[in-house]
């Protein structure tokens, strides 16, 4: 909103700029040849003028529109949001595309106003940026790395700032060069423009410099306490999120690679959590809600927590505190191999003790149905960590939970932390949820939740796969050992082809047969279900439907147990 | 015992027998949580009575609406089967005629109010019609098979409950194994029949209650969704068998009424007798809840603006879904009661005056603490200031008398906002909105007579026509007579007083009609100059004419109901004591009902200073 502001009020800027005295500097100070091309950039600027003027109209209407939506959702509504979400919608959604439209408006006012301040000649402005630099990397050591390479690229890639710094007394025509460099060349539009717009915070308002001329760590700081809509740099945060910047900091750099579990888990104890205080303070204001979510779940609604931050623990405090003297199941939705239909067995076998199997998911609800209909003293609650963690997030797997939450005696208080999880629910699950919505940001680790994954910082050992494939291999025929043996040599063979599709089934069968393993194929087949049954091999199709096959071991392991079995023989 | 488990995800906690109490109630938790602990019994319990008011109202308003529809669905279907017993006898029409009864019911889009909508519906029909109903949804059958035995199982299943219990394993077995087909449908269905024929005395109770022979009522609730090769082979399939017993269908139609013909080609929509009920849209259902349960001083909890435009803005934006509008209102009742300690007094006038009687002194602070009461104590002069600041028992009196005034003004003011509606729902582009819950909300939010909608609504008003003018102001007469409001009858009075004018405006008008009109002088003049002469001259007198008399009542009409509105419509944030009837915190209520997980995460990712207030972030 604040936008079409400063938009509009850069296109009132351009009236005060004449064109004659945009071409008077250019005819002053520039050649001929140059006159030319700037004659066009004027024509340019004209044009951009006008397209801004459209954009802006659209836009206002658009914005006006937005406007009225938002404030009758309450979005800009006086009461102060608890949390934070006072944020809108578009400030969320809008980031990660820029509007190409928007951009040209950026670019077209931002061309205008440079020309109007161009009247005062800032000799003084490179040594300025220059000493600016050190003192905003004070804040982050690695951003102080990033700013001096750029730097460094600057100066030496790009003549023509060069150039533009050694002519530095005429800041009008220097712009507008840059400004056609950046039509010209895109990758180096990008820098230019980034130029420009330091350039102008430095003649416009020298506070922001600080915060405009170190983008690494611009982001996480603007928002802070400055709200300060400025256009500058609202064209900032559009550009520089238009090209991502990505660390190239990766794991395969650091000095000590993997560490096993155990240390891992050691140093990470050791660290403590930053901010221990607030998000205790934090926490402790969830905690008062918990006979608030009690009320609530009694009166037939069902809870669901979202929010950053592991939720684990609230959870279980609240478990603790409210439900001990209840019948109550907890459902940890990220254990990796969590069903339904676990859930409900649980439900069945030991809170309603009924010995007996069901056919499907759905008798089984059925019967829970009817004996919660039936029995009205039967109370459950059902605590569900991670609501949306893979095994639950399926349509079915939701619907059977919609329907069990939306029986009047069966409170569910649930959490999801996935960023797209309330699109698991259509309408009607939605109403057979009934969801009550708290905002729980707890930012705390996701410890528990992702106890069942893989680090990539602990080096993955594999001792267990290796045990497990000399155990079910040493029970096997010496003529079987050999088959895998041999398809375990060629998949090592090619471990440097990164699209191996594994051997393909005749091909084995050929190797096989010259190493006088098996007779026919139909022995092979035997073998291998054998092996399929032990999870040794794994088959797969390809696309011109031959079967291929492959050992589902990592490499290492593999030429371990190759070696090993050398040995043994 | 811990839920930390390398082999487990689901941990079940029963507490041993004899540590296990008598769960706590829905009050206990409600003391325990609510932000005072002032009177919360007493709240509690006007909560919990509000509430069930509301459910009961909201239900009866639902079967109203929904009366008439199944009425003729109803009736519907008593002619279908009559047919289906006719041609039982008349083997020629049996043979020719293989059409399937159908009744299309176009619902609208929303799908979560339409399961209620059918299952009332199939509850009527249980009650009155046939004991034998299938609600098929297109989910639960992406073939042809999956359909019949849906359809099947749903029978038989029904008609287990029908019959005694010691069939029921027979049955289960049956079902299972019998190939699922149109035969065994036709033979269950004779079976079954012929059973209810043959009942016992005892039973002759549920068989009375339905028809003979009764038909089997096949719903499909979401007809758009289903496979079009589904639905051509059931209906081909069905129509085949149409003699043998009596089908009829019934689709549920989100869009319009010619999908059916967009999905079915014509030869399969050629076996299906297709007739069109439609059911009330979602929007006209929520307009009726507004002004059922909002606009009237039956339940002493008021929203206020902010409030109802959130829940009206889910509605419209999100789900057009009336249950979800309801679910909101006691989300509503609920949090204010919570909240609020004064809610106490959120009851009918005179149990609230009974309260007030017994407040404690906290309360009375509470009362004091009140920015609305603070206003009112501040008009006061100074001696009262000082009593109502101090003494409790005059307080009290005050308060009395004030909620009193807030009664009459909500008493006042609910007819007069109807009054204004009749006449603003007539004007060209509704300045101030077509529906009442428009005009509610503007009133609400601010003075309505100082908008600018206001102003130019008031502008057209006074461009009416005379009939139009009558008819609202009749209109109105009976609007403000049914009302229970006591300051009426001198308004009354007086619309009367114009209608009766209007009147004699007319008979008036019917003996000047002989004048000469000025067309008529024009028709003399040929001169071009002379024409444009005469023109100019009636322009001119035409502007500074006198009004005429229909004109000059028609001022004086639109000046009093100006007058009435600029009397009633007070905004009731300018009303003393109006935080212990209007839930106002609309903030709670989005972020419960229509929160933003994506917007939190954001948020915390990029501002972490909102949750953790740290100053070093």
């Amino acid at each position: 909103m604040s936008l079409a502001e400063c938009r509009s009020a850069g296109a009132l800027e351009v009236k005060f700029v004449p064109d004659e005295d945009v071409l008077r500097h250019i005819a002053d100070d520039a050649g001929i040849k140059v006159q030319k091309g700037k004659n066009q950039l004027i024509a340019n600027t004209k044009r951009f003028v006008k397209k801004l003027e459209a954009i802006s109209d659209d836009e206002a209407q658009e914005v006006l529109e937005e406007k009225s939506y938002v404030a009758v959702l309450g979005v800009c509504g006086e009461e102060s949001m608890t949390n934070g979400s006072s944020v809108g919608g578009g400030e969320v959604y809008t980031f990660q595309t820029p509007k190409r439209s928007n951009k040209m408006a950026e670019l077209a006012s931002e061309l205008a106003q440079t020309p109007g301040q161009s009247a005062v000649p800032d000799p003084s402005k490179c040594p300025e940026k220059t000493a600016k630099t050190p003192q905003s990397s004070k804040r982050s050591s690695s951003s102080q790395v990033q700013q001096k390479t750029k730097k460094n690229e600057f100066v030496s890639t790009t003549p023509y700032r060069l150039r533009k710094r050694l002519a530095a007394p005429d800041a009008q025509l220097e712009s507008e060069s840059e400004y056609s460099a950046s039509c010209s060349e895109e990758e180096e539009g990008e820098e230019a423009q980034k130029e420009v717009s330091t350039v102008l915070s430095h003649q416009k308002t020298p506070a922001k410099t600080k915060a405009v001329s170190t983008p690494p760590s611009r982001k996480t700081l603007t928002k802070k306490k400055d709200n300060m809509n400025n256009l500058v740099e609202e064209y900032f945060e559009a550009h520089s999120s238009s090209k991502v910047l990505t660390s190239d900091r990766t794991l395969q750099k650091l000095r000590r690679k993997r560490l096993n579990q155990q240390t891992l888990h050691d140093l990470l104890q050791k660290s403590p959590l930053a901010y221990a205080a607030e998000i205790k303070e934090l926490n402790q204001q969830y905690e008062s809600l918990f006979s608030k979510w009690m009320l609530q779940l009694h009166l037939g609604f069902n809870i669901v927590l979202y929010g950053l931050g592991s939720k684990h623990d609230l959870l279980e405090k609240f478990r603790t505190s409210m439900l001990q003297d209840c019948v109550h199941l907890v459902v940890n939705g990220y254990f990796p191999s969590i069903t339904v239909k676990s859930v409900l067995n649980s439900i069945t076998e030991e809170v309603l003790d009924h010995i007996g199997t069901f056919r499907s998911p759905l008798d089984q609800l059925e019967f829970i149905v009817k004996r919660f209909k039936e029995d009205s003293s039967l109370e459950l609650y059902v605590l569900i960590h991670n609501l949306d963690s893979q095994m639950l997030r399926g349509e079915r797997s939701q619907q059977i939970l919609a329907q069990l939450s939306s029986l009047p005696s069966i409170y569910l208080i649930a959490s999801i932390d996935h960023i797209n999880a309330p699109l698991m629910w259509d309408q009607a699950k939605q109403s057979l949820y009934n969801w009550l919505w708290y905002e729980t940001t707890t930012f705390s680790p996701y410890v528990e939740e992702t106890s069942y994954e893989n680090s990539l910082l602990v080096q993955q050992s594999g001792s267990l796969a290796l045990s497990s494939l000399t155990h079910v291999l040493r029970s096997l025929t010496p003529n079987a050992r050999g088959i895998f043996r041999l398809l375990a040599q060629y998949q090592l063979e090619n471990k440097d082809n990164a699209s191996y599709p594994g051997l393909s089934f005749q091909d084995f069968y050929q190797q096989c047969r010259e190493a006088f393993l098996v007779n026919s194929d139909l022995t092979l087949r035997a073998q291998l279900t054998e092996f399929r049954d032990h999870k040794l091999i794994r088959t797969k199709r390809g696309a011109d439907g031959v079967e291929y096959l492959l050992i589902p071991v990592d490499d290492s392991t593999l030429s371990d147990f190759l070696e090993k079995e050398d040995e043994d023989i | 015992m811990s839920t930390r488990s390398l082999s487990k995800g689901c941990f079940v906690f029963k507490p041993s027998p004899k540590k296990r109490k008598v769960s706590r109630t829905t009050a206990y938790y409600f003391r325990e949580g609510s932000s005072d602990l002032e009177d919360s019994e007493l709240r509690f319990a006007t909560c919990q009575s509000l509430q069930k008011q509301v459910k009961s109202e909201t239900e009866q308003i639902e079967e109203e609406l929904n009366e008439q529809l199944f009425d003729n669905l109803v009736s519907f279907l008593r002619r279908s089967h009559s047919a289906f017993q006719e041609k039982k006898t008349e083997w020629t029409c049996r043979t020719k005629s293989r059409e399937i009864p159908t009744a299309a019911l176009v619902l609208g889009v929303n799908v979560t109010d339409h399961d209620f909508t059918f299952r009332s519906l199939s509850e009527v029909l249980q009650n009155n019609v046939t004991p034998y109903i299938a609600l098929l949804e297109a989910k639960d059958c992406p073939g042809i098979k999956n359909l019949m035995q849906k359809l099947l199982g749903q029978l038989m299943n029904c008609c287990i409950d029908v019959d005694s219990s010691e069939e029921e394993d027979y049955e289960h077995v049956s079902r299972s194994r019998v190939r699922c087909s149109m035969t065994t449908l036709i033979n269950w269905y004779e079976s079954a029949t012929k059973r209810t024929d043959s009942e016992t005395p005892g039973k002759k109770r549920t068989s009375s209650r339905h028809w003979q022979s009764p038909p089997v009522v096949v719903i499909f609730k979401d007809m758009e969704s289903f496979t079009t090769k589904v639905l051509q082979d059931f209906v081909v399939i069905s129509s085949q068998h149409i003699g043998e017993f009596p089908l009829v269908l019934i689709f549920g139609i989100a869009t319009s009424p010619m999908i059916i013909h967009s999905l079915l080609p014509h030869s399969v929509s050629s076996l299906l007798c297709i007739e069109l009920f439609q059911s009330l849209s979602c929007k006209d259902h929520l307009s009726t809840i507004i002004d059922k349960i909002l606009l009237t001083t039956q339940f002493p909890l008021k929203l206020s603006e902010k409030v109802l435009q959130v829940l009206i803005n889910i509605f419209l934006y999100h789900d057009f879904s009336v249950q979800n509008f309801i679910k909101g209102f006691q989300l509503c009742i609920v949090e204010h009661f919570h909240s609020n300690p004064l809610s106490v007094l959120c009851c009918q006038l005179e149990e609230a005056k009974r309260r007030v009687n017994s407040l404690s002194h906290n309360q009375c602070e509470n009362v004091r603490r009140l920015p609305s009461f603070r206003r009112y104590v501040e008009s006061q002069v100074s001696e009262k200031q000082i009593a109502l600041l101090t003494v409790d028992s005059s307080l009290k009196e005050a308060v009395q008398k004030l909620l009193e005034d807030l009664n009459v003004y909500h008493e006042n003011y609910f007819p007069i906002l109807r009054c204004l509606h009749v006449f603003t729902s007539s004007l060209p582009k509704y300045p101030l909105g077509k529906q009442i819950r428009e005009l509610h909300c503007a009133c609400l939010e601010n003075r309505v007579w100082e908008t600018e909608e206001y102003e130019s609504s008031l502008q057209l008003a006074r461009m009416l026509n005379k009939s139009d003018l009558v008819t609202m102001l009749q209109k109105c007469v009976e609007i403000l007579v049914s009302s229970p409001g006591r300051e009426f009858d001198e308004i009354v009075e007086k619309l009367k007083e114009f209608l009766t004018q209007f009147q004699k405006l007319e008979e008036a008008y019917q003996e000047r009609d002989e004048s000469i009109s000025p067309q008529k002088e024009l028709q003399k003049k040929t001169n071009l100059y002379h024409l444009q002469k005469t023109l100019l001259e009636l322009k001119e007198s035409r502007r500074s004419k006198k009004l005429t008399k229909f004109e000059m009542l028609r001022f004086e009409v639109v000046d009093y109901i100006d007058s009435l509105v600029r009397h009633y419509l007070v905004p009731a944030d300018h009303k003393t004591l109006h935080e212990i009837v209007y839930f106002n915190t609309a903030s709670v209520l989005r972020e419960h009902l229509n929160a933003a997980p994506r917007i939190a995460l954001h948020t915390a990712l990029n501002n972490p200073y909102s949750y953790l207030k740290s100053e070093v972030l």
